[in-house]
């Protein structure tokens, strides 16, 4: 099935079934691995995307699901987002295997909630799960990151 | 000195050498390992040898023996030959070693090279100062040359080069020049004094960045052109065979290119992960089960307690196996008041992030693995018994890990080898990526094994152990490794063997027991702690009680009595920054803990409640003593991590079998500790001048028995059994 969807900004041609999971399409198709597969079953969170500003878990959304909506994968924060900045700058990746849906998740959060707290932040956070156990990093960074006066602001 | 590698050190040096070469044959007889190793091998290491690259435009490339997988260690290692050298912290990146026993082994791993045993930093600390001191030299001399000044007037500082004339340059101009000269075989070191980089919180990871934007690179990752992408069905039960398949309907998937029979079951080869995917779930395979295990875990587990009862007698070959015995042993099984406890550990996945995958190319030249191989040589040696090719000649490019925690070190490289076979049987050096989803993961074995702990201690007036009777039924670790399972594997009880509160009981008898079962174990992170150090301090806090004694001071004075100054000194250190001479905030509990592992001690204090009847960790005050830290701030990370994992385990970890299956497959039946769940842990380094020890591992089994602890003072009840939370 040849279709068009809108990663990042760009209408993209993909020609697969209509139930290959977006998470396939993406990086078997579209060679944008940053989004990770991690269970398939939308338990971990690792590939995490965007589908016009929700984070979604791309392993269980079929292409044809998606539509016209606009999907924001990892790389369409192009590395300069207050929260990818704050997750260099408190060094929280370990594996770094889950960062991708972490963050993608934290900006969702920070797009609806500028200034969470401690339970916000665990409530948006909990469907992604780190193995590393950097847990504790990623609440103080998107903590960081909405002190930043810049987070809100930030494209998504 | 501790041993870093403990869990490594049975293959022996003969049996090492044996396996290398059944495949080089005769040839290799009597050469000496790593040369056997990496025999065939084309790499050559450059001017300023194999751990360092220095080029023109001033970049500092320092080379990892060691595979990154989360724990840091590319950060250490590129710190200390940074310290030495003097470089510009901004200028030095990392780089991985290709596979080479010769240059990149460990000697206490036999000069395999390999990642394990919490050892990277330990194994490479003079390695790398004197890889750093020896470039440091050639540059001053070939500055001295350049310049015509005195060599011992020059100075090197954040990575200039400079004279008291005035004259000064960037490594990079002098880098031509220095290569030309031959490299002093016993560079002076810094006075660790002096030490401008190493332990302070400069030395940050360096992958940070690509790790936070998607474009670092794994296995998973991994796009080489015609490549293919395998996913194979694998028997529902240990031990099953393929008898015989039905591929019509998976031939019939689009995209699939290929099925094979391999000895691990049927691969699918097809264009596309979901394609192969498909293509594999459509397969249909009938399993020759006669030898497969068929048995639940229940049934094992009642197995390793008739055993350790005595209800099962042991077998006569391979029975009890004594690993600390002092007094009379007749006196430690008797005694009346004892306490007479029994502890069950079920097995673990390891379930990393990242499932395990490898991309292979075999039929064109030598063969060829991209991957996150944590033990290239094992990985080597692997190969070529399938390709039928010298092991030095197999090329591995190690890439980024999605986490390991023990599961990518395997005697029989698993995974890598059913990758190997697949390729093989493509052929014409073509890639092949094998992917294998959660479920394949989970359910593959390669546990952390079961264990039964049955312990009886009898106490003297004062309520210390007088007498302490120990019996361990486990599974061996060992068994499938090149020396074969030894009777007295120290990966099923380290821990409890070394004990210092055993060094304190004046009568002891402990014993392990190896049982065997159908299901494939391996090490888990940290290995033999995970169930030791919980049954040694959740035993201690329940004789603490008995006594009447405060845990902490219970525990300082049985340390005194065994000599264990630094057991003494974390938990002086977690206690006092703990607050715990102080009642815990409202609503509290507080717990404590303390392990020696990897050479190095852990205490924690841990502050836990009972929220919906399971327990929450708040608060976890963390006391390490690693010798010299590198970096203060990759320790923190690797105590948060590790206990996260730790108590991810101890709270929720349990795989189960029953007739033989594995009854979990994802996440949704193998639960995790999640980010509401986490803990935030606080770390406190004890100052050291030691060579650093591990931190990897030593973060993990310490939470277990803390939380334990904790909930035994809340409740006066102890938990003698993992999980903490039963499905
Ligand atoms: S891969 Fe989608 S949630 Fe785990
Ligand atoms: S950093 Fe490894 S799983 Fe999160």
């Amino acid at each position: 099935m040849a279709t068009t969807v809108d990663v990042n900004g760009r209408a993209l041609k993909v020609n697969a079934a209509p139930d290959t999971p977006l998470l396939w399409v993406l990086r078997d198709e579209l060679g944008m691995t940053g989004t990770k597969y991690g269970c398939g079953i939308a338990q971990c969170g690792a590939c995490t995307v965007l589908i016009d500003g929700q984070a979604m878990r791309s392993c269980q959304m079929p292409v044809s699901a998606v539509g016209a909506a606009k999907v924001t994968t990892i790389e369409g924060l192009a590395g300069t987002h207050p929260l990818q900045e704050a997750w260099v700058k408190l060094d929280v990746p370990q594996c770094g295997y889950c960062q991708s849906g972490q963050i993608m998740s934290a900006v969702a959060l920070l797009a609806q909630n500028a200034k969470p707290d401690d339970a916000a932040i665990t409530a948006a956070m909990d469907g992604n799960i780190c193995r590393c156990g950097a847990y504790q990093r990623i609440r103080a960074a998107i903590k960081d990151a909405a002190a930043a006066p810049v987070a809100t602001s930030a494209k998504v | 000195m501790n041993k870093p590698l403990d869990s490594l050190s049975a293959p022996t040096r003969r049996s090492l050498l044996v396996g290398a070469t059944v495949v080089g044959g005769a040839l290799l007889v009597g050469c000496s390992i790593p040369d056997a190793l990496s025999a065939g091998s084309k790499f050559k290491p450059g001017a300023f040898g194999p751990f360092l690259k220095l080029a023109a435009d001033g970049t500092v490339t320092v080379v990892s023996k060691h595979i990154e997988f989360g724990q840091g260690n590319h950060a250490g290692l590129a710190a200390i030959v940074a310290e030495e050298l003097d470089a510009d912290w901004s200028k030095v990146v990392v780089e991985q070693a290709p596979a080479n026993a010769k240059l990149y082994g460990t000697p206490m791993m036999f000069g395999m090279q390999g990642t394990g045993g919490s050892s990277a930093i330990n194994s490479s600390w003079t390695l790398l100062r004197n890889a750093g001191a020896a470039a440091r030299a050639m540059l001053v001399e070939a500055a001295a040359k350049t310049w015509g000044v005195p060599a011992a007037e020059i100075m090197v500082s954040n990575g200039i080069v400079s004279h008291a004339s005035g004259k000064q340059s960037g490594f990079g101009p002098l880098v031509a020049e220095a290569a030309k000269i031959t490299p002093p075989q016993a560079p002076k070191l810094k006075d660790p004094k002096t030490f401008a980089l190493v332990g302070t919180d400069l030395v940050r990871r360096k992958d940070s960045a690509v790790k936070s934007n998607g474009t670092a690179l794994y296995t998973q990752d991994v796009v080489l052109p015609e490549m293919l992408t395998a996913m194979v069905a694998h028997a529902p039960r240990f031990g099953a065979t393929v008898k015989s398949f039905d591929d019509a309907a998976a031939r019939k998937v689009p995209g699939v290119v290929a099925v094979h029979k391999i000895p691990t079951g049927v691969a699918v080869v097809a264009q596309s992960t979901w394609a192969a995917k498909q293509g594999r779930d459509a397969l249909k395979v009938e399993w020759d089960e006669t030898k497969a295990e068929k048995r639940s875990s229940a049934q094992m587990l009642t197995a390793f307690k008739n055993l350790a009862s005595g209800k099962t007698p042991a077998p006569e070959k391979n029975g009890w196996a004594a690993f600390e015995s002092k007094g009379d042993a007749a006196k430690a099984a008797a005694g009346s008041g004892a306490l007479d406890i029994a502890y069950d550990f079920p097995y673990l996945a390891h379930a990393t992030m990242e499932p395990m995958n490898c991309v292979a190319m075999v039929g064109k030249g030598p063969p060829r693995l991209v991957f996150g191989s944590q033990f290239p040589t094992l990985d080597q040696i692997n190969t070529a018994k399938i390709a039928t090719v010298l092991p030095g000649s197999v090329e591995i490019e190690t890439l980024f890990a999605g986490g390991s925690f023990g599961r990518r070190a395997n005697f029989a490289s698993d995974y890598v080898s059913e990758c190997v076979h697949i390729a093989k049987k493509v052929g014409g050096g073509r890639p092949v990526k094998l992917v294998w989803t959660r479920e394949d993961d989970m359910r593959a074995g390669y546990f952390r094994p079961m264990v039964h702990h049955t312990v009886r201690v009898t106490t003297d007036a004062e309520g210390y152990p007088a007498t302490w009777r120990h019996r361990i039924v486990s599974q061996s670790i060992m068994k499938g490794s090149p020396a074969g399972t030894p009777k007295l594997d120290d990966s099923a009880i380290e821990g409890t063997k070394g004990s210092p509160y055993l060094k304190a009981t004046p009568v002891v008898d402990a014993q392990l027991l190896i049982a065997d079962t159908g299901v494939p174990v391996l090490w888990w992170r940290s290995v033999g702690a995970t169930h030791t150090a919980y049954v040694m301090e959740h035993t201690i806090d329940q004789l603490a009680k008995r006594a009447g004694k405060d845990p902490v001071a219970y525990r300082r004075a049985l340390y005194q009595k065994a000599g264990a100054k630094r057991h003494i000194a974390v938990l002086d250190l977690a206690a006092e920054k703990a607050g715990w001479a102080s009642p815990a905030q409202a609503g509290w509990t507080r717990g404590v803990a303390v392990h020696e592992s990897f050479g190095s001690v852990v205490a924690q204090v841990a502050e836990v409640k009972m929220e919906n009847g399971q327990p929450k960790v708040g608060r976890v005050v963390t006391a390490i003593d690693c010798g010299t830290a590198i970096s203060p701030d990759q320790i923190a990370a690797q105590m948060e991590g590790g206990t996260c994992y730790g108590l991810s385990a101890a709270m929720y970890g349990a795989i189960t079998l029953t007739d033989g299956v594995v009854d979990q497959g994802n996440f949704d039946t193998y639960r995790v500790l999640r980010n509401s769940e986490a803990p935030t842990v606080e770390t406190h380094i004890l100052p050291s001048t030691n060579p650093p020890t591990g931190v990897g591992e030593p973060g993990t089994p310490v939470i277990g028995p803390a939380v334990a602890n904790a909930i035994l003072a809340l409740t006066g009840k102890p938990t003698l059994s993992q999980p903490f939370v039963k499905a």
